[in-house]
């Protein structure tokens, strides 16, 4: 990973503890001017503490918070040159629109003129112009959290902080806005930071992933990346959907190296090892995707191939998930959604060992 | 608390300021001007509240002669339990001078039939409302929760006319009666408000399997609604071992609740005031609730959050 | 429970309804039915024993012509404006300093509401030792050495309901408090991120965004407060009788009095029915506005 140079903030083993509790453990990420970055993870992850912490909503336990070069752990939130935009969207009930988006700034002691072209701004960016004189109540969900990223927006600030912004919406909408706030980044060029346990929403969104488990940053990359080469079971697991296919066997020691596990051995010369090669007879946990996976006459080109049966069919529209036993476990596999199979129907499997993960059983991590 | 900054002094200008400056949490100072505020307002606050307490509870352990001799905060330098023994004994309210114990034991036989008729007679209104709606019945509510707000004095008199009817007038069981009917709109609130909260499916499964109107409300809905009832108990307990009003105006002098006759101890003009006596007599008459109060907690606060209705 | 044939209306959901019998009866007979009786013996010339002589207004004229009774109407105007105002300010400081995260705030809870466990009696009886002025406050200042001190509201005409009010604020703030406090607790926590991060100090944020968003929980407050205020009688009773004189009289003891003692019914029902008609006045549009936008409760 290339060190950033002068990152938009940057985050230096911080900790996070109540008492006895971590919620983040010496956590460092330093992000670049103008990043999407997008913190991944299962409720308690600690994604949204972080996200607080970087707010100034939290105070660290340990360690130090920079953003622009400026040190701010100490620092209250208004001075950290952040704007926020929450899950609940947070408006405040009883002003109008126009008011949300103007009272921060009043309060500052802003000059009228500036504040008015800000919201003006702000308003046609997010085309809530004709929303400015409503209150929040008479606004559907998605213009209230339009309106919540407008209050972000109105602060002039260099990095913005979405807690969930889209999880309160319905899948139409969040998709819709999840397409809206590409595009913002795309034109203010800003420093986000979003935290979301939705893997689509981070896929979509982010130039790089952070995804987190018990106050840890399991992996740190761009999309595909994170993807295609999961650093451990877990993120292989948290990532894609349906799930990856995870096979428990052994390692299997010779020039080639192979895989083995009840009646099945995947030969593993096509498969890129990470610095940790593992030993013979070390179990460990073999990882396929379901669009990986080849059937019929297309497996017979695969490496590694298999016969099986047709156990369950899972049509989901776009395409098919057909679920058959490997080594007498649970495998999936995807199809296109024209394929007719039924169950008890004989097929033939096949996969690329390159396109798999080995994971060393005992401790998680890739091999 | 070991790593914190030493060096206070901001890195210059922008780019990569490392090891130094703020790091870990904001320190702060235990006694900040934000919590000398707080803490002392709120001890302020809360010495104000114990103080009449603190009082009550050393005069009463004063003899008269230090009382008139001296100041009612000092702590008694002798300490007596005669005024409570004498409050609750032999202190005299008109001719009878069997003391607070007669009142005490009136409270005790008006209470627990009151809190018991009224509990049940409420959580089965309440499950009715919640659960088996007929046309009309929310009317009835809804004259009930308004009847809640009317002044009592609108309607103690034909209450008395009624129980004078019924032959009741005077008697103990005649004030229970009261007690029910005026713990039934805010009691009636409570467990018609619980019960709905309570899955309508549980209620749909029981009729599905055959049970009907008193089998599902004794074997489903009161096992599963024991906190409502610890609720309703205590603010039954307090509230009609409180009560002034309806003890005064339904019973006669040898059936006094202990209120009435505590009141009547304190005021009498007879004779010299005991004052350690009358704060005996009145610790004593507020001890029932106030023990309620301090084993209870946050249920009480939840009772009371409800029962504010009833004003 | 199978029915073959159609019962007839009424004895449909029967159990309910014979369950219902109490509420039926009390809201119909006690609450109706007693409200209108009184009303319509207002009008009556009713002495000891109630007849049905109208003399219209008559018991009206009398009323409002009766020096006690414009006595309890001030004062219990007066102790009514300092109870909402004081319960009201006192109740919501408390609630927001205990919302502040501190130390011990269960403690401090207990200590603010315990008075409201006691019955006004109780309080009344508390409050006339502590304001006694021989022994009470005013005795101990004096015997530090300002003898000039003066602080004897219980005998001092022109300012005892205010020392009544001192005993009903003592007892009844811890309420508010709490409805306060659980006011406050059911605000979105993100609201106050958001005002932080806005920049937006503590006491605008209370005032300008939590305050208007508890209008709902100050309204029922006021309608708790207010239906209480109108019921003000027993700590009257224990902490000065109405007096001196007549300077601590309240509406609710008129009433009693009149019909308990005087012997004057028909003046007990006008002045009970004027003590109706003020809390309709509270009640009403309350309950118009809280409910009347929805039939079902």
């Amino acid at each position: 990973m290339a060190e950033i140079a002068n990152p938009s903030v940057s985050i230096q083993n911080v900790s996070l503890n109540y008492g006895a509790v971590s919620v983040l453990q010496t956590l460092n990420l330093d992000i670049a001017d103008g990043e999407f970055i997008v913190l991944l993870g299962p409720s308690g992850c600690g994604k949204s503490t972080l996200l607080n912490c970087i707010a100034g909503l939290l105070d660290i336990s340990k360690g130090r918070i920079f953003i622009k070069g400026k040190n701010v752990t100490w620092e209250e939130p208004k001075d950290r040159g952040i704007g926020m935009v929450f899950q609940s969207y947070a408006l405040y009930p009883q002003m109008t629109v126009e008011k949300n988006l103007s009272f921060g700034l009043r309060v500052a002691g802003l000059p009228k003129d500036e504040i008015a072209k800000r919201i003006a701004r702000a308003a046609e960016i997010l085309q809530i112009e004709p929303l400015l004189q409503r209150k929040p109540s008479a606004l559907s969900g998605g213009q209230r959290q339009r309106v919540a990223i407008g209050r972000a927006l109105v602060r002039d600030v260099d990095v913005f902080l979405f807690d969930e912004p889209l999880s309160n919406l319905d899948a139409k909408l969040r998709s819709e806005l999840r397409v809206e706030i590409k595009l913002l980044h795309r034109r203010l060029q800003n420093t986000m930071i979003y935290v979301t346990h939705d893997q689509i929403e981070a896929m979509t969104l982010a130039d790089r992933i952070a995804v987190m488990k018990g106050g840890v940053i399991q992996q740190l990359d761009a999309p595909q990346t994170i993807y295609n080469r999961p650093v451990n079971r877990f993120v292989a697991g948290f990532l894609g959907s349906p799930a990856m296919n995870f096979i428990e066997g052994q390692l299997q020691a010779g020039d080639v190296g192979a895989f083995t596990t009840d009646g099945v051995s995947i030969p593993l010369d096509r498969y890129e090892f990470d610095k940790d090669r593992g030993s013979a007879g070390m179990p460990c946990v073999f990882g396929i995707r379901p669009e990986h996976v080849a059937f019929g006459d297309a497996a017979k080109a695969m490496p590694f191939t298999a016969e099986s049966a047709v156990e369950i069919v899972e049509p989901m529209g776009s395409d098919t998930l057909v679920w058959t036993k490997l080594g007498g476990r649970n495998f999936s596999f995807r199809v296109e959604a024209e394929k007719t199979l039924r169950t008890g129907d004989p097929i033939r499997i096949g996969f690329d060992p390159a396109r798999a993960s080995l994971f060393d059983t005992q401790s998680g991590n890739r091999l | 608390m070991s790593d914190q900054a030493v060096s206070l002094s901001a890195p210059s200008g922008a780019g990569h300021a490392d090891a130094s400056g703020p790091s870990g949490p904001k320190p702060r100072h235990i006694f900040s001007r934000r919590n000398i505020f707080l803490y002392g307002t709120l001890i302020v606050a809360a010495l104000y509240y114990l103080l009449p307490l603190y009082v009550m509870i050393v005069t009463s352990l004063k003899g008269m002669p230090e009382i008139r001799l001296g100041n009612i905060f000092s702590p008694p330098l002798e300490i007596t339990f005669e005024p409570w023994v004498k409050a609750w004994s032999t202190a005299c309210t008109g001719l009878n001078c069997d003391g607070l114990s007669r009142g005490f034991w009136n409270s005790v036989r008006i209470t627990v039939p009151s809190v018991i008729l009224s509990i049940a007679i409420a959580s089965v209104n309440g499950y009715a409302l919640a659960n088996w709606r007929f046309k009309g019945a929310d009317t009835f509510f809804i004259i009930l929760i308004v009847g809640a707000f009317i002044p009592y004095q609108v309607m103690i008199y034909p209450i008395v006319i009624i129980l004078r009817e019924i032959g009741l007038y005077g008697s103990l069981s005649g004030l229970v009666i009261v007690h029910s009917i005026f713990g039934m709109p805010i009691l009636t609130l409570l467990f018609r408000n619980y019960f709905t909260s309570m899955p309508e499916e549980l209620f749909r499964a029981a009729r599905v399997d055959g049970a009907g109107f008193w089998g599902i409300y004794l074997r489903i809905m009161l096992p599963m609604s024991l906190p409502i009832f610890v609720v309703a108990v205590i603010l039954q307990v307090t509230g009609i071992w409180n009560d002034f009003l309806f003890g005064v105006v339904y019973t006669r002098p040898d059936t006094y609740p202990m209120t009435v006759q505590l009141n009547n101890i304190v005021n009498s003009v007879q004779g010299v005031k005991e004052y350690n006596v009358n704060m005996a007599a009145t610790i004593l008459t507020g001890l029932v609730p106030l023990v309620i109060y301090f084993i209870s907690g946050r249920l009480f606060v939840r009772g009371i959050a409800a029962g504010a209705v009833k004003g | 429970m199978s029915k073959s044939e159609r019962p007839s209306r009424l004895f449909r959901n029967l159990n309910a309804k014979v369950a219902s019998i109490p509420m039926i009866l009390t809201a119909l007979v006690v609450f109706v039915g007693g409200t209108a009786w009184t009303v319509l013996y207002s009008f009556t010339n009713s002495k000891l024993l109630p007849r049905l002589n109208f003399v219209g207004l008559d018991q009206y004229y009398r009323l409002w012509a009766t020096p006690r009774w414009l006595v309890s109407i001030e004062n219990l105007l007066i102790y009514g404006v300092i109870s909402l105002v004081f319960s009201l300010v006192i109740g919501f400081i408390l609630a927001a300093l205990l919302d502040q995260k501190i130390r011990f705030e269960d403690t401090f809870r207990t200590i603010f509401l315990y008075p409201f466990a006691l019955s006004f009696i109780v309080t009344g009886l508390v409050w006339q030792w502590l304001l006694n002025p021989d022994f009470g406050i005013q005795g101990v200042i004096r015997n530090l050495g300002w003898t000039s001190f003066a602080f004897d509201p219980l005998y001092n005409s022109s300012i005892v309901i205010y020392g009544i009010s001192i005993a009903a604020l003592w007892q009844g703030t811890g309420l508010i408090m709490c409805l306060m406090l659980a006011g406050l607790r059911g605000i979105d926590e993100d609201i106050w991120k958001a005002a932080r991060v806005d920049g937006i100090p503590m006491w605008k944020t209370y005032l300008f965004i939590i305050i208007p968003m508890m209008r709902p929980v100050f309204i029922t407050t006021l309608v708790i407060i207010a239906s209480g205020i109108v019921k003000v009688y027993d700590l009257v009773v224990a902490q000065t009788s109405g007096g001196p004189g007549i300077a601590s009289e309240v509406p609710a003891k008129y009433v009693y009095d009149y019909m308990f003692f005087a012997q004057n019914l028909g003046q007990g029902f006008a002045a009970s029915t004027m003590m109706l008609l003020s809390v309709m006045i509270v009640i009403v549009p309350w309950a118009y506005l809280e409910f009347g936008g929805r039939k079902r409760v």
